[in-house]
């Protein structure tokens, strides 16, 4: 077909191609202005953490105020708790909850029976598609002392009943095992790409050497998706910080909120509750400054023990 | 794999991981399978942990109790039409960049990916955001419903990752030499190709709409705006009935009621995403999966 073209159409073509780029930009840009609006005008709003905010003077009249708000930050009373229930939550949910959908991933290549392994999929994948405001509801109802599932269990065996929601004892682990009951499917869903894409030739060599089921998933498999596990450990990395706000906040009462209180829902309370913009905006910069910080330097380490990284 | 003879070794194998997985099953379907029985059966016997297997005392009293309350239609009309209205901005404008940014030709191609790839890195923070949709005059509107959120960057690189690698250049060159633009090109050759992409994202963003509850507590103040996330908030987590309360007569039959209603809340408003998922889940592995290990 092309050559029937050349020649004679050469400089129309060329005068296509450039009407043509037209079009493709054309079609990018309402795409480049919604990010510029929603995404780098907020950047530069960052200012505001260094401002002492007047509406009445807007971004550029309002007065310089330096670090103010990150020392009243820094010396407030619950500035650790909440860095530290911000940090430990996600190290949990790291710790815990990270390697779950590796395992299932694991379970599920090696599952005889194509529909049951497609039972196990579908069945895993189901929490995810719950909003959290549902599974927040489903917490409390399961977990109440006075008419919770899990109490009337528990009662059985002549133990509690347990405020799992009243205490802040119990916060970060209700708060972990449900992210691991609803994610963990989902989680696994690359895992089970990745391991779809190793050569099958590799199993059979690692067959005929006389590698048993759980060698070769030792020494084919998990070698096979080790880049994957690290691609998504370091993105995961990069939001340790960045634990969901809307978990954290649906769960938290007066009496957990000694370990329910994390950064997002501060930034939530100070700035859009009470107004305090400025100091809302400088807590939430340090919260996305560390994130930022830690994706680079688990990037590099990557980069240099395991050569794979995202850039 | 089952084409050989297997070993003893093998078969125990296969049969603790097959016992694993029954037991994963149970852990994940169970809660959901409680809400389902709990939501039919008496408030006497939910309360009182008798339900385990089937609905005790079977019943539809809670699901009556929900046509009562107003403000759930109300929420859910709302979200219903925050879900289409706002899908379809989603689709329209990530399928726009990702088609552009997929194209070798596009001008500039790298340096704007890294535009758009970098917001998953950093970002000014909920208060500049909120800052912006203000003083555009969005809050308050159903546009803050829809706007600030208009595209997930995740979904639009999976898209872009997926018009790559899985449409050949040579169609969209042969369709060019047929005379079509590249809007035709989209439309005639690349979207119909990608129907698996499209309905797996169409599944992320319908349901994000459909769940999304923070946007809705920071821009919206008028009450009769609140999707159903909201009023499903105040009636499992804070106890706000309109059927509740008011005379005292039958209050405590009420409020045993009132209980088990929320697990009858909790299918009413999962509904809709278990009835769409089933029609979409058969695309996961092609839609996601290419899209995704790619990127």
């Amino acid at each position: 077909m092309a050559n029937i073209n050349t020649g004679t159409k050469n400089k129309k073509s060329i005068k296509k191609i450039l009407v043509s780029k037209w079009q493709l930009l054309l079609m990018f840009a309402i795409p480049f202005v919604w990010y510029v609006i929603f995404c780098y005008v907020p950047m530069y709003g960052i200012q505001l953490a260094f401002k002492n905010y007047n509406p009445k003077l807007g971004y550029f009249g309002s007065p310089w105020v330096g670090l103010r708000y990150f020392k009243q930050f820094f010396s407030s009373y619950y500035c650790w708790d909440v860095i530290w229930n911000t940090i430990s939550i996600s190290l949990y949910s790291i710790l815990f909850g990270f390697p779950i959908p590796i395992i299932l991933a694991i379970i599920v290549n090696e599952l005889p029976g194509k529909k049951f392994k497609k039972l196990l999929q579908n069945i895993t994948y189901v929490p995810h598609f719950i909003s959290m405001v549902v599974l927040c509801g489903m917490l409390y109802l399961f977990l109440s002392p006075q008419y919770g599932v899990l109490n009337n269990i528990l009662g059985v065996f002549g133990i509690g009943p347990i405020g799992f929601l009243e205490s802040e004892k119990y916060f970060k682990g209700v708060y972990v095992i449900s992210e691991i009951w609803q994610e963990s499917g989902w989680g696994s869903v690359i895992y089970i790409a990745a391991l779809a894409g190793i050569d099958p030739a590799l199993y059979e060599a690692a067959k005929i050497d006389g590698a048993g089921r759980f060698k070769r998933i030792l020494h084919v498999s998990i070698p096979g998706i080790v880049p994957t596990i690290i691609t998504l450990l370091i993105l995961r990395i990069g939001q340790v910080m960045s634990i969901g706000f809307e978990k954290a906040y649906l769960l938290q009462n007066d009496l957990n909120i000694k370990s329910s209180e994390i950064i997002s829902t501060l930034v939530y309370k100070q700035g859009i509750l009470q107004g305090n913009f400025g100091y809302a905006t400088a807590v939430g910069l340090f919260n996305s400054l560390i994130n930022l910080s830690l994706i680079i330097i688990a990037n590099k380490i990557c980069k240099k023990l395991f050569e794979t990284s995202l850039w | 794999m089952g084409y050989k003879k297997k070993s003893n070794g093998d078969l125990a194998f296969d049969l603790v991981i097959t016992l694993i997985s029954i037991m994963i099953i149970l852990i994940i379907a169970y809660p959901l399978y409680f809400v389902v029985i709990a939501s039919f059966s008496k408030p006497e016997a939910v309360l009182g942990g008798k339900i385990s297997l089937w609905p005790v005392g079977f019943n539809l009293k809670s699901y009556t109790m929900i046509l009562q309350e107003n403000k759930i239609w109300t929420g859910y009309r709302n979200t219903i039409l925050y879900t289409v209205l706002g899908t379809m901005i989603n689709l329209v404008l990530s399928t726009l960049a990702a088609f552009s940014l997929s194209r070798k030709d596009m001008p500039l191609r790298t340096p704007l990916t890294f535009v758009i790839s970098f917001t998953m890195l950093f970002g000014g923070g909920m208060i500049p955001v909120y800052m912006v949709v203000k003083n555009l005059k969005l809050t308050d509107t159903i546009w803050s419903m829809v706007i600030p959120n208009a595209i997930n960057t995740y979904n639009l690189l999976v898209m872009k990752n997926y018009f790559q690698s899985s449409i050949p250049e040579e169609m969209q060159e042969a369709a060019a030499i047929d005379g079509c633009n590249h809007f035709q090109t989209l439309l005639k050759v690349v979207l119909p190709l990608s129907k698996p992409i499209v309905a797996v994202i169409t599944l992320f963003y319908a349901v994000g709409h459909w769940n999304a509850f923070f946007n809705a507590i920071i821009y919206l103040r008028n009450q009769k705006l609140y999707p159903l996330q909201i009023i499903l908030r105040d009636i499992l987590l804070q106890n706000s009935l309109e059927a509740v309360g008011g005379d005292m007569t039958g209050m405590y039959e009420k409020v045993m009621q009132g209980e088990t209603m929320k697990y009858a809340l909790i299918i009413v408003a999962c509904l809709p995403v278990l009835i769409f998922y089933p029609f979409v889940q058969k695309y996961f592995s092609k839609g996601i999966m290419v899209g995704a290990i790619k990127g």
